[in-house]
């Protein structure tokens, strides 16, 4: 049996006013994404990957085409498993939106610091999409924050400090486990491992590998490293200029390019 | 009466203005209403919010009362009662049974409210949400989703890093279960009066420009954790003046020794205590010197097993 499709875009664009003229961030993207799917989003700096990843999570809002997303019925409902079918986000209510990106998506940001609140220590950090949907217990809270912290391999003995006074890797391990206590089904990730030291990288891959396996998470990973695509992600996007120039399983995308700019792109990847 | 103002100090418009949107945040319970605050004739920050609200709704035959950390005597009490007086001509009084109208800085009178009579506070920041969220916009959207769970944010960190909630005053309430409303730098002993109160309580903001109001007969509460419940103020000493053992105690230091007297912040209550012919213990008390302690006894409360 086919499972239902979770995300949806359909001939994707958004443009910006650029000197006067309108010009196209990205245009005409269309994919399906399913249960349980990483999929990549490859290409260099500008090419529209993060406006895409953007429109996706409707942070911002399409000028041509849609996005549907898989609903879930309000857990007000007793069937909180039954699916309302696609819905294009562009109908949703905000108050819907920002209930569904709280839920049932999770955003990691490419700088922790955008991510996080800096203001409070990582613990609350934790539990702060918890007490949005009405967690008023503490001890509870604590508890879940602490098996959490174990989950992304931080010293729970940290829980109590400010996100500031972690280290690079640590405050992007604490993002993933703020966006992953409420048992999302979609997680955006927006160059997750840049920035980070190679052996850093490579155990948040390690942990991002693992977690994804474990909660069946669904994610779209915009990365322009594409040993993150190839070990993370089971499709591939290949952008250049606002438009998909390749897309395609990640293995056959990388080891048979056939676009000449994805051929390009796998002959630039320094191997040491 | 000084003649050379009109009635109240401000004009008749700016009165009108402001008491259409008292109406409406009286119809919005602990909802922020915006409005445009004028220049008054003294600082930010000593009331101006309040002051334009009681100007706003004074009226010849109100007797009004004002109140500064409880107290009736002293220097932002004293110069606003008098600022009335000589604006409007109206009785001021010190007695908060007598009055119709209480303008309160930082407290709310010991002895139970009326419905005939109206509370006027003076708000330095209305934005209870402020702290975490700084973004005005972002601030008016919570609101507007009822998306509250910051607040318990900043209750946790607390908690986490102080072993308690430690917000002592400026503790946040929901109002009618719909809107979060900081109840200006009242302590936390006073918030379960605003809980169902009869009188009309209106909070004004000057350099904010925000107005808000807890309608009479409002249910109010105090925000807190199932396993961390909303508590006030309890004193071991009663006042030394009065007796009182329930009132809010102001504590002072009166001499180098570092012994404490204890009285009532409520200074009408006190006296009308001590003119029915309750005593206290006329006594400071030496407290025991909590610096003074070898630095092992005092044990780390909040650290939790990792």
């Amino acid at each position: 049996m086919k499972p239902n499709v979770l995300l949806s875009a359909r001939q994707v664009g958004k443009t910006f006013v650029h000197q006067g003229q309108p010009r196209w961030a990205c245009r005409g993207v269309s994919f399906d994404l399913y249960p349980g799917e990483v999929l990549a989003v490859v290409g260099e700096s500008g090419s529209g990957k993060s406006t895409l990843l953007r429109l996706l999570a409707a942070r911002l809002a399409c000028d041509e085409g849609s996005v549907h997303y898989d609903v879930r019925a309000e857990s007000s409902e007793k069937s909180a498993n039954e699916s309302a079918g696609l819905v294009d986000l562009a109908e949703l209510s905000e108050a819907r939106l920002r209930w569904l990106a709280r839920t049932d998506w999770g955003f990691v940001e490419q700088h922790a610091r955008d991510g996080l609140r800096m203001n409070v220590s990582g613990g609350a950090n934790v539990g702060e999409r918890l007490m949005a949907l009405g967690a008023r217990h503490y001890g509870h809270l604590r508890s879940e924050a602490s098996s959490w912290m174990q989950r992304v391999e931080l010293d729970t003995g940290r829980m109590d400090d400010l996100p500031a006074t972690y280290s690079g890797g640590m405050q992007q391990r604490l993002q993933i486990a703020r966006n992953l206590v409420t048992h999302p089904r979609l997680v955006f990730m927006d160059e997750p491992t840049t920035g980070l030291d190679v052996s850093v990288q490579a155990r948040l891959l390690d942990l991002l590998r693992e977690l994804v396996d474990e909660l069946q998470l669904a994610a779209v990973v915009v990365t322009h490293d594409l040993a993150v695509a190839r070990l993370l992600a089971q499709r591939m996007l290949v952008m250049k200029d606002g438009q998909v120039v390749e897309q395609g399983l990640t293995d056959r995308v990388l080891d048979d390019p056939q676009h000449p700019y994805t051929q390009l792109l796998v002959s630039s990847v320094l191997t040491p | 009466m000084d003649q050379h103002y009109n009635f109240a100090f401000l004009d008749e418009r700016t009165k009108k203005h402001i008491r259409r949107a008292l109406l409406k945040a009286v119809a919005v319970p602990g909802y922020q209403v915006p409005f445009g605050s004028r220049e008054m004739p003294f600082a930010y920050g000593w009331g101006t919010g309040g002051v334009q609200i009681t100007a706003s709704i004074i009226g010849r035959s109100d007797v009004l009362k004002v109140i500064d950390q409880g107290a009736d005597d002293t220097t932002n009490a004293v110069n606003i009662r008098r600022f009335f007086a000589r604006t409007t001509g109206v009785t001021t009084t010190e007695k908060t049974r007598e009055a119709t109208l209480i303008q309160t800085r930082h407290r709310i009178p010991e002895a139970p409210l009326t419905e005939s009579q109206t509370l006027v506070y003076q708000v330095p920041m209305p934005e209870p949400l402020s702290k975490l969220e700084p973004r005005r916009r972002e601030t008016i959207k919570m609101h507007a989703l009822s998306e509250y769970g910051l607040m318990h944010v900043r209750l946790y960190e607390d908690i986490a890093q102080l072993g308690a909630i430690s917000h002592a005053y400026d503790y946040p309430v929901m109002v009618n279960e719909r809107y979060l409303m900081s109840p200006s730098p009242i302590p936390k002993f006073d918030n379960p009066k605003m809980h169902m109160n009869p009188a009309l309580q209106l909070f004004g903001a000057g350099r904010e420009k925000r107005l808000y109001a807890i309608p009479p007969y409002t249910p109010v509460r105090s925000l807190d954790f199932e396993d961390h419940p909303f508590e006030v103020q309890r004193w071991d000493h009663a006042c030394a003046l009065c007796g009182a053992s329930e009132s809010y105690l102001d504590e002072m230091i009166v001499d180098d020794a570092g012994s404490r007297l204890f009285v009532c912040s409520d200074s009408d209550y006190c006296e009308e205590r001590r003119d029915a012919g309750h005593v206290g213990t006329q006594q400071a008390v030496t407290l025991h010197d909590a610096l003074a302690t070898p630095a092992d006894a005092i044990t780390p409360t909040q650290q939790e097993a990792a």
